[in-house]
């Protein structure tokens, strides 16, 4: 094979040198953004509802309020040290620290995973915090009215509209956190950009060899965002409603069973 | 009458006041609901007409007084909130459908959850109030989907479903275009006649007239007058219930 000149020349070399090479680093960098905006998702979640709980009234005692109080100042700790510190930082602190000052060795992939994850779920709870209180107030009242409890009135009506209402968010986060891992290069991981950057300096060939990864990047996000848009869309459901006869043909009506389980059933139906 | 009497009244309210902070919205309130009665509270805009009948299913707290429900004070820390609203139902002005759900799950989920009733029954519930309001061939639409007197027969639908002992209607028709107002006042006169005890803060001054049994008239968070329809409507002795009617009757 006579050595590559041209610009194309060197990404058609590159491809078939490293192609799968950086296939593997797609797919550490794609099953860190899933899980990490999976987790992410749900740390946001719960520290969302609770940050939402309303403060204790002036008849609880005074145990109850501290402990609020200190709930209150924990999460929003957790929160403005994880938004208002670099994730590259973060994960530095984290590989290095744990090993000097608790002597605990995680693989780099490891903390990959937890960094993102803490790092999503930060972002996430403003989210959620968000999305719960921009759920119409009426829509509690009207769950209370029939006696629903705090919690069924939660993971009945409140949540899934938030659910349904943060799922761009969701899907932003997602994206960032395919490009954002590329931070974790500095504790070696072997993500997309980590795997490009050992074989851009072997040949020296920087321009061609990241011109590749980001094209990668791309089809990865892209990939991704209209998936996101078709999850959105099955939520939605129909735009047009079927009239059903219920008092002359019962058939079909229930909703099936099977696939509604837990919060899932409330937008199911 | 005389036997009516007798009975301890469903809902009774006692002095019941009301402030958010300094302003007092709601003064020393006395009134008894007894079963199958239909109770129709008028008065102007910020009058406390809202604020007395959420006082009674404790979306606010009132500030003083008691409300008995069947003798016994909801008020209570010991009393259970939830079983109470559940035999309290509610219809609100601006319908509050839960958008999540379809109409069916709208009408299902309190049967489900706070009722405890089995998937075919609580179905079964929720189509025979739905056929009830006219609107059982909606089950599969969002609340989004509908107009606006189509989601309050819903959301009507929704509370009967509960079995309520009471019903409350927080002005039903006022977030309504005028040609929808009569569909959803044409389910509550229904209601009134196979004798559903309901409490109505309307405008709906001809309504009113027509099928309360009794009608209360707010004024500056007082009860100004009570009475029955023709002694409100056609012989009313407080010049501010005289004022409110002949400013309904201009208009």
């Amino acid at each position: 094979m006579n050595a590559p000149v041209t610009f194309m020349d060197w990404v058609v070399f590159l491809l078939k040198k490293y192609g799968t090479y950086f296939l593997q680093g797609c797919e550490t960098t794609l099953i860190l953004a899933l899980i990490g905006t999976f987790f992410g998702c749900i740390i946001g979640l719960l520290v969302g509802v609770l940050r939402t709980i309303p403060k204790p009234g002036r008849d609880k005692n005074i145990f109850i309020k501290a402990l609020y109080k200190i709930l209150q100042f924990l999460l929003l700790a957790y929160i403005e040290i994880f938004r208002g510190t670099p994730m590259m930082v973060q994960a530095m602190v984290l590989f290095y620290g744990s090993m000097q000052l608790f002597n605990i060795n995680m693989t780099p992939l490891f903390a990959g995973f937890f960094v993102v994850s803490v790092n999503t779920g930060a972002y996430m709870a403003e989210t959620v915090r968000g999305g719960i209180e921009s759920v119409d107030k009426g829509q509690t009242e009207a769950a209370e009215a029939i006696g629903m409890t705090h919690w069924q009135t939660m993971t009945s009506v409140i949540l899934p509209q938030t659910f349904r209402n943060i799922l761009p968010q969701i899907g932003n986060n997602l994206i960032i956190n395919i490009k954002d891992t590329s931070v974790l290069n500095v504790i070696s991981v072997t993500e997309l950009y980590f795997n490009g950057k050992s074989a851009a300096g072997v040949y020296y060939r920087y321009f061609e060899t990241y011109f590749i990864i980001s094209v990668f990047y791309f089809i990865m996000t892209f990939i991704c965002a209209r998936l996101l848009r078709w999850i959105e869309h099955k939520i939605d459901g129909s735009d047009y409603y079927q009239l059903a006869d219920p008092m002359n043909d019962p058939s079909g009506t229930l909703p099936d069973k099977k696939k509604t389980k837990g919060v899932m059933r409330a937008w199911l139906r | 009458m005389a036997e009516m009497k007798t009975q301890v009244p469903i809902l009774q309210v006692k002095h019941l006041s009301k402030s958010f902070g300094n302003h007092r919205v709601l003064q020393d309130i006395d009134f008894a609901t007894n079963r199958q009665d239909v109770i129709c509270i008028i008065g102007a805009s910020g009058s406390g007409k809202s604020t007395m009948l959420r006082c009674i299913n404790r979306l606010e707290i009132p500030t003083s007084g008691e409300i008995l429900f069947n003798g016994r004070n909801i008020l209570t820390s010991q009393f259970n909130l939830h079983t109470y609203r559940a035999h309290v139902g509610m219809v609100f002005q601006s319908f509050n459908l839960f958008h999540n759900m379809t109409v069916l799950g709208n009408c299902m989920v309190g049967a489900r959850k706070v009722l405890k009733k089995g998937q075919e029954e609580a179905y079964t519930l929720a189509i025979k109030y739905l056929e009830k309001v006219g609107m059982a061939p909606y089950i599969h639409a969002k609340p989004a989907q509908l107009s606006g007197g189509q989601q309050q027969r819903v959301a009507i639908a929704r509370a009967l479903v509960m079995e309520p002992d009471v019903l409350l209607f927080d002005e039903p028709t006022s977030a309504l275009d005028p040609q929808m107002v009569g569909e959803v006042l044409e389910v509550m006169r229904d209601l009134a006649k196979e004798g559903l005890t309901m409490i109505i803060v309307t405008h709906e001054m001809a309504f009113a007239k027509d099928v309360s049994t009794r009608v209360i008239f707010m004024d500056q968070g007082i009860i100004a007058e009570e009475g029955t329809p023709e002694m409100i409507f056609d012989n009313p002795q407080n010049p501010r219930t005289q004022e409110f009617l002949s400013r309904f009757i201009r208009n």
